[in-house]
């Protein structure tokens, strides 16, 4: 074992872990005043559940046994792990990954969802949607990986996941109250800020880490990880200045989030400058598609679709184009190679042909019809028994004093009776 | 003794300090406050959306005066206020039927 890797795993871990509270900020600040504290309690619920749940069972069922579709209990309760090796710190590296990825929901559910109802979604859709995802998408003998497509660090099984996922809940959960005519605009941009800073901090952990090794691999994905959200929020801003009139904050913070979406799946397969346009092309793709949710009337309330989902499903179809072993994340070939390092086509700018391409287009395809289908049979299970949505009176009064009986901000202290 | 008020906009609040403690006024109170008048409110945009915000920022500001004080008061206020444009606030007078100086107990007057 390098000692070398397992302390980069380690730092990515708790890199990772930090995004969780960096992504309860960003959607914290986009929403009212009086819900903040429920979007922090839906993002930091996530940290308490997943962690626990991914070392009971997750992580087994996602990455023990060679069948292709779904792992087996070897590794339940953590039984068997060689701590002198790296599978220790891996498993809970990727503890952190399965924290993030229901809590990216959160931010289309917000301002309306029950919090009991979040609180056993959470675990349930992990188990029953983003284990199998990631299994064929990871897993060493997971079907869509063997059949040669690629996704470097969560591209389709995160964030086109998830986004799909809050498609699914939102269509049972309803619009808020009063959209899209009334609504209010974000009551802290500085929270957002600070969240959008934390994500990109701890991205470089998500992606670089994602390599599992100290490598030259790992610096590519961290430069092209820098690169591509520097691009994408440049990208963005210009979008918006030319069509609305103003460079503005939550376009920056946007478009920063959007080009890390898109360079996730591709930052070990591609080289620099074409992180560079990956980043360029997620974020100007994504400043147009957070409007579809006005024309096709979903209250997708902070736009996890038009970000994650579209900015995934960008950047896993350009792996398509872009791919190169040059970048050292990957070799020609097919399936797994003998020294371990993973094979698949070249992209079509680099001499590949559409092989490649139409593999990315299918593990996307079908990661979004069972993500849809699986979720939205949770979410309509959970309606009819305790119910998806909060009274009128907690939506209208505010989900921080009805569901959890706490106030954000006050102007001055106040006293109890 | 009257009670002078005055919305303003935020920006002149300086001016408007030192116009008054420059006619001798020897403390005032001061609100953030939202509201609308002919000025209407503005537009924010938030990923290419507009949002119709009715309410604008304004400060309030508030003194006793004495009866005597009243037009010099008003008027430096009113000069310190002014941009000639609109949205520069209002300014009026109420009565005050009594003043007390927490303090020492002053009434009226000598508590202004």
């Amino acid at each position: 074992m390098d000692s070398g890797n397992l302390a980069w795993v380690l730092v990515c871990a708790a890199l990772v872990l930090f995004m969780t509270p960096g992504l309860a900020f960003f959607y914290g600040g986009m929403v009212r005043s009086k819900n903040v504290l429920n979007m922090l309690m839906m993002n930091f619920w996530c940290l308490l559940v997943i962690p626990v749940l991914w070392a009971v069972v997750g992580y087994s069922l996602a990455f023990s046994g060679d069948g292709a579709v779904i792992g087996n209990f070897d590794k339940a309760f953590m039984r068997g792990l060689d701590f002198g090796g790296m599978e220790p710190a891996v498993l809970i590296f990727l503890a952190t990954f399965a924290s993030i990825t229901p809590a990216l929901i959160s931010g289309a559910v917000a301002d309306r969802m029950k919090f009991s109802a979040w609180a056993i979604f959470v675990p349930i859709w992990s188990l029953l949607v983003y284990v199998p995802v990631t299994y064929w998408v990871f897993a060493p003998n997971g079907w869509l990986r063997e059949r040669g497509s690629l996704d470097f660090a969560g591209g389709t099984a995160i964030h086109v996941n998830a986004g799909v996922a809050a498609l699914a809940m939102i269509l049972v959960l309803g619009k808020r109250r009063g959209w899209p005519e009334k609504v209010s605009p974000p009551h802290s941009m500085p929270l957002v800020m600070l969240g959008t800073g934390i994500l990109w901090f701890g991205w470089f952990g998500f992606n670089a880490g994602s390599e599992l090794a100290a490598d030259g691999v790992a610096v590519q994905a961290f430069i092209n990880t820098f690169l591509a959200a520097a691009a994408a929020g440049g990208c963005w801003a210009f979008v918006e200045r030319l069509r609305d009139g103003h460079f503005t904050n939550l376009g920056v913070a946007s478009g920063i989030v959007a080009g890390l979406v898109a360079i996730t799946p591709a930052c070990g397969f591609v080289t620099s400058m074409s992180a560079v346009a990956i980043g360029a092309i997620g974020g100007a793709v994504c400043s147009f598609a957070i409007g579809l949710k006005q024309k096709f009337r979903f209250d997708d309330a902070l736009d996890v679709i038009g970000v994650h989902l579209v900015g995934g499903l960008v950047g896993s179809v350009l792996i398509g184009f872009f791919a190169d072993p040059a970048a050292l994340g990957y070799a020609p070939g097919k399936g797994v190679g003998a020294d371990g390092l993973l094979q698949a086509e070249q992209g079509l700018f680099f001499g590949g042909g559409a092989g490649l391409l139409v593999e990315q287009v299918l593990a996307n395809a079908v990661a979004m019809v069972f993500s849809f289908v699986v979720t939205y049979a949770i979410a309509k299970v959970l309606d009819a028994t305790i119910g998806l949505r909060v009274s009128e009176e907690t939506e209208v009064e505010g989900l921080d004093i009805k569901e959890h009986a706490e106030t954000a901000y006050s102007s001055m202290d106040r006293s109890t009776i | 003794m009257k009670l002078i008020t005055a919305i303003i906009k935020p920006f002149r609040l300086d001016n408007v300090k030192e116009a008054l403690k420059a006619v001798g006024v020897e403390g005032l109170t001061v609100t953030e406050v939202q509201g609308f008048g002919r000025q209407g409110g503005h537009t924010e945009t938030y990923r290419g959306a507009e949002y119709k915000i009715d309410f604008v920022p304004k400060v309030k500001v508030e003194a006793v005066v004495s009866d005597s004080d009243v037009e010099q008061v008003v008027d430096a206020i009113v000069t310190g206020a002014r941009t000639d444009k609109i949205g520069d606030g209002k300014v009026w007078v109420t009565p005050a039927e009594l003043l007390v100086r927490i303090r020492t107990g002053e009434r009226d007057d000598d508590a202004v």
